[in-house]
């Protein structure tokens, strides 16, 4: 069963495409360009549609997603944390 | 899916163009007009009025605009016949004359000196006169080019990124080679992902333009802006779906136009396509302007994907809704025409899903109603470029 998906190969999150992820749940990910299936441990409930990290994040790094840019961390996260506006900002505007 | 040889079955057009509707719609030119259209749809059944809150002291481009929209919805050929109100003549005639230079049946009426009730007279005589002639009209086995496709995404979510608007982009990659007029726009929504839509521009003519029109958005927004638009771009409705940054937005926004096609013309809002192609228009990112603006560019189907449900349609554009969010699929099934979750749970390929669109496209053109349409969902919104006089 698939949990979340990630884009491609390189990117530093995922989506949860399932309701109900809990802390602590192994989960299965499918990387969708290169056909490949990855395990994670969820360290946050995560809705669906939301984002886990696939690595640890400190302030000022960059979030890759599609192979690109989506913006800059603002707070510390950790492998299988749940990732979004708490931690995640744009740099444009 | 082989197109090679795929047709579709439409209204010709006194001026060759092929629609897949037959409207006879009731066109205010202004919100005054707006009571005796809705009277005269009201009265003659098969009509179909189009309310909107504006025309009334606007002035320059944006006047300009406003007609353009007005008259573009009345010449797409979704649109058989054609009742103007205004509350004067005038206006009136200069909206009823440029629809009427399609060929199409137009009749134009002024409320100042005959009031409500002989306007709504008047004009319910001539409409059921128009409803019963395009009720005899009959559809043609037309080909695939003949079909003009916009698309726009809305209530998207993470999962419009990563299934329903590559499904899109599949079915315009299919749909390039064919000759297909295809449109996309949702200037601001491309911020983060611009340079991709540059470098699939065909000529550096393309490429200039689109760099303007995107160029000139964002200085609207930094004129405008009082914070990061945390809220806005994205929306509340995105962030609930997992959206965080309007980079990550654009970057699944681009995913619909698939990865073959060359942006091969850009469009100011009032402009309209000359040619086959994929053409940019540049657009506000809300949803209904922006279907309004496709649907004015004379688009005759559009693809709508979403994650969290936008439920929106237009009085003359179909909008077929696609979605790849299975809670959506699942709480919001009257909405969804093409239901492609199955990509997220590796059940379905993106080629598959792109095909089951065409499917829906198909039959969407030869009549069958879509959700947005049965659900009655007509959203009509004139895109406003500044203040009133």
């Amino acid at each position: 069963m698939i949990h979340f998906v990630v884009h491609e190969e390189g990117d530093g999150v995922g989506v949860v495409v399932v309701e109900g992820v809990k802390k602590g749940q192994e989960l299965t990910g499918w990387i969708m360009e290169d056909d490949k299936e990855i395990k994670i441990q969820a360290k946050s409930d995560i809705p669906i549609g939301h984002k886990i990290a696939l690595k640890d994040y400190k302030p000022g790094d960059t979030v890759i997603k599609y192979g690109i840019d989506i913006g800059k961390i603002v707070a510390p996260i950790a492998r299988g944390e749940h990732t979004h506006v708490q931690n995640l900002k744009t740099k444009r505007w | 899916m082989d197109l090679s040889k795929s047709t579709f079955w439409g209204y010709k057009r006194e001026n060759g163009r092929i629609g897949v509707r037959n409207h006879v719609i009731i066109l205010p030119v202004d919100d005054l007009s707006n009571a005796a259209a809705e009277a005269v749809a009201n009265n003659i059944k098969g009509t179909l009025a189009i309310p909107h809150p504006y025309g009334r002291l606007q002035f320059g481009a944006d006047l300009d605009l406003h007609f353009a929209t007005l008259i573009g919805t009345g010449c797409n050929p979704n649109v058989a016949a054609v009742v103007v109100i205004c509350i004067e003549d005038g206006w009136a005639k200069k909206v009823a004359e440029a629809i009427a230079a399609t060929g199409k049946p137009v009749a134009y009426y002024g409320i100042e000196q005959h009031g409500d009730h002989d306007t709504i007279m008047r004009a319910s005589k001539k409409a059921k006169e128009f409803v019963q002639w395009a009720s005899e009209l009959r559809r043609e086995e037309r080909p695939l080019k003949d079909l003009w496709v916009s698309t726009k995404c809305g209530e998207s979510d993470t999962t419009s990124g990563c299934g329903a608007n590559p499904t899109v982009g599949n079915a315009f990659d299919k749909l390039y080679p064919h000759k297909v007029t295809l449109a996309f726009g949702e200037t601001t929504e491309l911020t983060g992902g611009e340079h991709l839509v540059a470098a699939r521009c065909a000529t550096d003519e393309v490429r200039k333009k689109f760099q303007f029109m995107f160029d000139r958005y964002q200085a609207i927004i930094d004129k405008h802006k009082t914070s990061d638009l945390s809220d806005s771009q994205p929306t509340k409705g995105n962030i609930a779906g997992g959206l965080t940054t309007i980079e990550e937005k654009a970057l699944g926004n681009i995913q619909k136009i698939g990865r073959l096609c060359k942006v091969d013309g850009v469009l100011d809002k009032h402009e309209r396509p000359t040619g086959p192609g994929l053409w940019f228009i540049d657009s506000s990112s809300a949803a209904a302007e922006m279907v309004t603006l496709c649907a004015a560019a004379g688009y005759t189907v559009h693809f709508f994907p979403t994650g969290q449900g936008n439920v929106i349609g237009n009085p003359i554009l179909p909008a077929i809704k696609i979605c790849a969010n299975p809670r959506t699929v699942r709480t919001m099934s009257e909405h969804v025409d093409v239901d492609v979750s199955g990509l997220l749970r590796r059940e379905m390929t993106p080629d598959q899903a792109g095909d089951k669109l065409l499917e829906c496209m198909f039959r969407t053109a030869n009549g069958r109603l879509t959700a947005a349409e049965a659900l009655g969902h007509r959203e009509f919104v004139l895109t406003r470029l500044y203040e009133s006089a």
